[in-house]
């Protein structure tokens, strides 16, 4: 008896990890929405929803049950099982890269002799990431880019003209604007020597003046625009752009299965902001904290656990005033900026870093 | 014992994948089982404990390559060809083929069984990010400089056949639609004068 409990405990800890971190996302993901609409509604003079809760704090919820109820659509024509496929790969995508988020520091100072069945005998990390593999950079671009198949094929199998050109246009935004963010988050991986996110964050830590937004400043503006191509936002929503295409690849999709793309569009937005605070503004890094709290402790990882979720928030909130504020570009000017600015920048970038970072380590 | 059990799931789910690609008629159909095969075989090497291959697998080829395979198939609306009977010789080749490729198979299983079992050294890291850049930039220099300047060749070379030489307009047929269900519409596209790719597909999307 004891034994199986000692053998199942690690799988236990990573399920409710793993469970606590898909809620706390879903969460997060569901309020950006509602702030989205708030902060929207100011910046235009408007109140935004407040009917649902006191200062409409239920709408979300309100939003989900809508489109549960909702009459799901599949269109005569479409390809069925592509037709179905779609959002589920989509919002798949948008969720995977979450086993690799650090979200905090470990925890190294706590026994957990105590725990009953011996299970915590010989445990003296508890580390705040799921999956700790040192490829954590990679592996959030590579899923990313495999999450291009949701949109591209939504647009081909709905038999649709509308769709066809937003999953058209799409993938050829997507594959433009991969390549600069590639090469934008290769300069920050350089200066750190690792692509492991938590070893990312530990080569800025210390100081605020070693993040690496400071020396690699180019970078993260390539990073930042790159990021709001690849989640399709304004000034980059061509693929949506609802003048010309009603409603891009989703024109045809209802009830939810659009919700499935609604919130992978919002989760992809929660990962870049989790990309770029962990390379370039140093992740749960909190200036000073180690002063009051001891390194290691369950205090000083659940503050900086809050300041890690609170930069993304700033990022996220980066997002929603960008979307108040600029118009949208024409496909051809979004084309020739990314091939012929962004990327020349980013590499140019890259090349500058691989040159000060040999003659720093001589 | 569970590392045998994901092997054989994702073995099973390849090897699925990889007979719907060449069975099916569609494309479309064959691409996603071809990003299959690439993401079972990903798996794989996850579970051999190599985890940069496996990211790099799913990078290049499920994210790159196949999503241009995609795109190209969604913007050519390939319709369902006949048969072609002149290409009937191309049967007995592919039987061939696919005896040599068998043959090969039971060879490296025949000389798998015959090869000395070394115990695995748990310490070693062999597929990890630090090793495979510190072999690929100091003992394998030489074949990663070459495959590097051929590679910049074949960029090199797509760029100058894509900028072209057509000094004339053309008449381009563009079908836009959807390839399997006969709903297509062709659009005659402006003349299109190839100064450069990128602004090509910009407007080929635009149509």
């Amino acid at each position: 008896m004891e034994s199986v409990i000692q053998t199942a405990f690690p799988f236990i800890v990573i399920s409710v990890a793993i469970l606590l971190a898909f809620q706390g996302v879903l969460m997060i993901v569901a309020y950006t929405v509602l702030a989205e609409r708030k902060v929207l509604g100011w910046i235009q003079g408007r109140i935004g929803p407040n009917r649902v809760g006191p200062w409409g704090v239920l709408q979300p919820f309100a939003d989900l049950l809508k489109f549960i109820f909702k009459e799901d659509l599949i269109p005569d024509k479409s390809t069925k099982f592509v037709y179905i496929l779609a959002p589920l790969v989509a919002l798949t995508c948008a969720l995977l890269p979450m086993v690799v988020y650090p979200f905090g520091p470990a925890i190294t100072t706590v026994d957990w002799s105590f725990l009953p069945f011996g299970v915590g005998d010989g445990i003296t990390v508890l580390p705040l990431t799921i999956a700790r593999i040192d490829v954590g950079v990679l592996f959030v671009l590579a899923i990313t880019s495999v999450g291009v198949y949701g949109i591209a094929l939504a647009g081909w199998s709905s038999n649709n003209k509308y769709s066809l050109m937003g999953g058209l246009r799409s993938s050829a935004q997507l594959i433009s604007y991969e390549l600069a963010m590639g090469a934008s988050v290769i300069g920050a991986v350089m200066l750190a020597g690792t692509l492991d996110l938590n070893g990312i964050i530990h080569a800025q830590i210390n100081s605020p003046f070693r993040w690496f937004i400071i020396p690699q400043f180019v970078g993260f503006i390539v990073f930042l625009i790159a990021a709001f191509a690849e989640t399709n936002r304004i000034p980059f929503d061509l693929p949506e752009a609802e003048t010309e295409l009603v409603a891009g690849f989703h024109t045809e999709y209802s009830a939810l299965k659009f919700a499935l793309f609604f919130m992978a569009e919002y989760v992809n937005m929660f990962t870049v902001s989790v990309l770029g605070t962990t390379l370039f503004l140093g992740g749960w890094y909190v200036p000073g904290l180690s002063y009051i709290f001891e390194p290691g402790s369950i205090p000083y990882a659940l503050v900086s656990h809050i300041a890690f979720i609170g930069k993304i928030c700033g990022f996220l909130f980066l997002y929603i005033w960008i979307r108040g504020t600029l118009p949208r570009f024409r496909f051809d000017q979004l084309m020739s900026f990314g091939w012929k600015f962004l990327l020349p920048v980013a590499l140019g970038n890259v090349f500058l870093t691989i040159v000060i970072v040999y003659f720093l380590n001589r | 014992m569970v590392s045998t059990a994901l092997f054989f799931l994702f073995a099973g789910f390849a090897i699925a994948c990889a007979v719907s690609m060449v069975y099916h008629k569609n494309p479309i159909y064959s691409a996603i089982s071809l990003v299959g095969v690439f993401i079972a075989l990903s798996c794989i090497y996850l579970t051999l404990a190599a985890p940069f291959i496996a990211i790099v697998q799913i990078l290049i080829y499920a994210g790159a390559i196949m999503v241009l395979v995609v795109f190209v198939i969604m913007l050519l609306n390939l319709d369902d060809d006949k048969p072609l009977n002149r290409l009937r010789f191309l049967y007995a080749l592919g039987g061939g083929l696919g005896i040599v490729l068998l043959t090969q198979t039971l060879f490296i299983y025949y000389a798998v069984l015959r090869a000395p079992n070394i115990p695995v050294d748990e310490a070693a890291t062999a597929g990890s990010t630090m090793s495979i850049g510190r072999a690929m930039y100091t003992e394998y220099l030489l074949p990663v400089e070459i495959v590097g300047v051929m590679l910049l060749m074949a960029i090199i070379g797509a760029v100058m056949l894509a900028r072209g030489v057509k000094l004339e307009p053309e008449v381009t047929v563009v079908s836009v639609g959807t390839g399997n269900l006969g709903d297509t519409e062709k659009v005659e596209s402006d003349t299109v004068r190839s100064e450069n790719s990128k602004d090509d597909d910009a407007r080929l999307a635009e149509h």
